[in-house]
């Protein structure tokens, strides 16, 4: 691919690009060429080999084999300070950011030379305010929400004034009218010549946005096109094989009872910049999947730890089953049928140097006979975590694999099979399919929505909006601690949702 | 731009073989002191590792000296690995002894088989107690408890020393601060004519595989570990981090005070000042030694007491200072501390800037 091309000098040009990690070949024999100013899509699953690639590009991971050609000289990239020189920006699916410093002070350490702060806020607001990304220059940064640290991510690197810009699913916490804008920066980026790679599994942001594809699957490229040429099933053949696969849901034909109640929920929260719960009213019947949309940061946490018991509330804002529970803490909802999946899966969700039979004690021990005179029944957890890892499909090394060798996927199909294995009557979902493979997102989507039809209470808590569509009955938004009436989704749409994400959210910003 | 980097995956292996290549570089320079100080570092190591074991009260020293050193670890390991840091052993130690010290002075001249259990219950809740101030410090105004273990120890201390100055003081002794020798039903008596070791050590062995059963089987110890490992996993499955905390403190509390009444109980045979040489401080570094489990605890605390019975030989027969014993603890717990630093993290290669 390198020869008798009529273009001027590629901006980034790949050849044989192979890395091996201990037991996998991440890389294998991977050729890419991106042009000055073009929009190029890298598609896959998670598990694919993109991010590999990108780091080699960044200089944050070193290839085995294969040459780098940037503007057409061969480059060693070593780092990614070198990276940097290049003008190559990368945004991080994983931010690379320090929780105890300010907004302000992160961009500042990924710039070179000397830098003044207040000059440096400033120029700050200005990028953000034209890219529409709203950010707070002096907020710490572990007082932010994930999409938030994204938007940090973005203008620090458009600060750098790149001639590369690589994103790693960049769209999956913002609004519909936020990807819209995006989309129009990045295009405008483009039209200037700063060549843009887009790594996705979304299709039909990529057919939207790019001229060309290079599709990966296991390491290697298995397709290149232009994708506004292609059928979205011709692209998702090339990413996974086969089709997409669809979620399909039956009515429920039970009886509607409601078995989670909020009545005016209120939090005032401490911290300046976190957000707070304003009169949050609810009703999640059983057999039925109740969706809140909304962009992390508008009290999605705090919502969420009023929920879970993490932090309890005043006794009748919270109800499960018509009983007062706001006042007990998790471990006492969960006697009344509560589960609770969150967002944070290692460190929260499970114990990260534990296995998963020990991770399954984690929330079993109050059903189950896994909790005797005092002890703990490691034989009978590990049972019960080998019975929720054939269930749920979980690919690990058994029962005794730490929680941390596992794939984003796999933990979040053993930490919702275990939530499910409790027999809940309630089930809080936060983020469920946050960077799952695409095959373990229809699974998880697909056994949530199975899950409610079996007569269980389903709250999903999400930022990506086409998943709301595709699994709930009824979608509300939480913008600014607010949360509007939950609406049938046959009544609403991603345009009209969106819209009062972004609405509020400029109240709150 | 790092100097260092974490391990993806730290070796289990090499977290293992940390403690012996930590016992291995301390023996290196110790070797090179010895021989600065102008002794022979093979004979120094046979005086310091070797001699004491030879003879049969060499062994009953070693078993009478590792005793309080497992007992109080294990009490100690649990808590660090809920991360609660109780430095201060040394002072639930002297509690316990303390306290122990009170039932034998006001049973002094009573018989009865009970004196005995009793101060070793006086000791184990001395010590608990001891261990519950930091614990409720910690708990209602957050004070750190690795402050407040410490800052007590020296409270213990000055209490003790008030004590066998004092109201304890033997009153038909000669003015030495000491209280009066116990008498035989509140004492511990020898297993073996002659040498010192006595049923106190029967103590410490029954309670290794309690501690190990609890570690490995208890849901408490689960709640610990969790919480160590993560507190919003703790949070989450609805730990509460406040009864960690408890736990923690007043059962290494309670373990600690045990050691201290079994050796007023024991080898002292009253309250002195110099009840203890610093098993409290020394323990610490048995538990992290032995990796924090029950079972490497017992082995790191023979070394531990070989290290006391070994600076007391070397004083003894090659006139070196008392301190020797100080210096190895201290460089043990330097290497180890250092080697698993190693373990857990990697040393990052600079890569040149070619572009």
């Amino acid at each position: 691919m390198t020869s008798s091309r009529p273009d001027p000098a590629p901006r980034l040009e790949l050849l044989h690009i192979s890395k091996r990690y201990p037991g996998v070949l991440a890389n294998d024999d991977v050729s890419l060429l991106v042009r000055p100013g073009e929009i190029h899509a890298v598609l896959g699953e998670n598990g694919a080999g993109k991010s590999t690639l990108m780091k080699i590009i960044y200089g944050a991971v070193q290839a085995d084999q294969g040459e780098i050609l940037w503007n057409g000289r061969q480059v060693q990239i070593g780092n990614p300070a070198a990276a940097r020189q290049l003008g190559i920006g990368m945004v991080f699916q994983h931010f690379q950011l320090f929780e105890t410093l300010s907004v302000v002070e992160n961009i500042a350490l990924a710039l070179e030379g000397k830098f003044d702060l207040r000059a440096l806020a400033s120029r700050v607001r200005e990028v953000s305010a034209k890219y529409g990304l709203p950010l707070e220059p002096e907020r710490l940064v572990h007082s932010l929400s994930v999409g938030e640290r994204q938007r940090v991510e973005i203008v620090r690197c458009l600060l750098q004034n790149p001639q590369l810009l690589i994103l790693d699913e960049p769209t999956s916490v913002l609004t519909p009218q936020a990807v819209r804008s995006l989309f129009a920066t990045l295009r405008q980026l483009a039209s200037e010549g700063v060549s843009i790679l887009y790594i996705s599994h979304k299709l039909h942001e990529i057919q939207e946005l790019c001229e060309r594809a290079t599709v990966m699957q296991g390491g290697r490229v298995t397709g290149e096109a232009d994708p506004r040429q292609e059928s979205t099933a011709s692209l998702a053949r090339m990413m996974i094989g086969r089709e997409l696969p669809v979620c399909s849901a039956t009515p429920y034909e039970g009886e509607r009872i409601p078995v989670l109640e909020l009545r005016g929920l209120s939090y005032a929260n401490d911290d300046p910049f976190g957000a707070s719960l304003h009169e949050i009213d609810l009703i999640v019947d059983r057999g039925e999947v109740v969706g809140i949309a909304g962009i992390s940061g508008n009290g999605q946490a705090e919502l969420l730890a009023a929920l879970s018991g993490e932090v309890p509330s005043a006794a009748s804002c919270v109800l499960i089953d018509g009983q007062a529970v706001g006042h007990l803490h998790a471990g006492e909802r969960r006697d009344r049928g509560l589960a609770f999946v969150p967002e944070e899966r290692l460190g929260r969700g499970a114990v990260p140097a534990m296995s998963l039979a020990q991770n399954f004690t984690l929330t079993a021990h109050r059903q189950r006979e896994l909790r005797r005179h005092g002890l703990i029944n490691l034989a009978g957890a590990r049972q019960w975590a080998a019975r929720c890892i054939e269930r749920f499909d979980v690919r690990c090394a058994g029962p005794q694999a730490a929680a941390r060798s596992l794939s984003g996927g796999n933990l979040q199909k053993f930490i919702v099979g275990r939530e499910i294995m409790q027999a809940p009557k309630v089930m809080i979902v936060a983020q469920p399919t946050w960077g799952v493979d695409v095959g373990a997102a229809a699974f998880l989507r697909q056994t949530l929505l199975d899950l409610a039809r079996s007569g269980v209470a389903v709250l999903v808590i999400s930022e990506e909006l086409e998943e709301l569509f595709e699994i709930c009955d009824r979608i509300a938004v939480l913008a600014a601690g607010r949360l509007s009436l939950p609406v049938p989704k046959e009544d609403t749409d991603a345009e009209k949702i969106g819209l009062l994400m972004a609405g509020t959210q400029q109240q709150a910003a | 731009m790092q100097l260092i980097e974490p391990r993806a995956n730290p070796s289990r292996t090499m977290r293992w073989l940390a403690p012996p290549l930590a016992i291995l570089l301390t023996l290196l320079v110790a070797a090179g002191i010895f021989a600065l100080l102008g002794k022979p570092p093979l004979q120094a190591f046979y005086v310091f590792f070797i001699e004491p074991l030879e003879t049969s009260n060499g062994w009953s020293e070693l078993l009478l000296k590792a005793s309080p050193l497992i007992l109080i670890a294990q009490g100690l390991a649990l808590g660090f690995r809920a991360r609660i840091y109780n430095i201060g052993a040394e002072g639930q130690l002297l509690l316990g002894a303390i306290c122990a010290s009170g039932v034998a002075i006001y049973t002094d001249g009573m018989e009865g088989a009970w004196i005995l259990p009793a101060m070793v219950l006086a000791g184990a809740v001395g010590g608990g107690l001891w261990g519950a101030i930091p614990a409720w410090l910690r708990t209602r105004f957050q004070a750190q408890e690795t402050l407040t273990t410490l800052m007590l120890a020296y409270v213990a201390t000055y209490l003790l020393s008030w004590l066998v100055s004092g109201p304890w003081r033997d009153p038909s002794g000669t003015n030495f601060p000491q209280s009066i020798l116990f008498a035989e039903p509140a004492m511990f008596t020898p297993l073996f004519e002659g040498l010192r070791i006595n049923a106190s050590v029967y103590i410490a062995a029954a309670l290794v595989p309690v501690f190990w059963l609890f570690v490995a089987k208890s849901f408490m110890a689960y709640q610990l570990a969790v919480g160590g490992e993560a507190p919003a996993a703790a949070r989450y499955a609805g730990f509460s981090a406040n009864r960690t905390v408890w736990v923690s403190l007043v059962i290494s509390g309670a373990a600690a005070g045990i050691a201290g009444a079994a050796e007023a109980a024991g080898p002292v045979g009253q309250l002195t000042l110099s009840l203890s040489p610093g098993y409290g401080y020394a323990a610490i570094i048995v538990a992290w030694v032995g990796r924090l489990h029950p079972l490497g605890i017992v082995l790191a605390g023979l070394l531990m007491a070989l290290i006391y019975l070994g600076g007391e030989a070397a004083q003894v027969s090659m006139q070196l200072p008392a301190a020797i014993s100080w210096l190895f603890q201290g460089m043990l717990l330097f290497f180890l501390l250092g080697a698993d630093a190693f373990v857990d993290f990697r040393l990052r290669q600079r890569k040149e800037v070619t572009a």
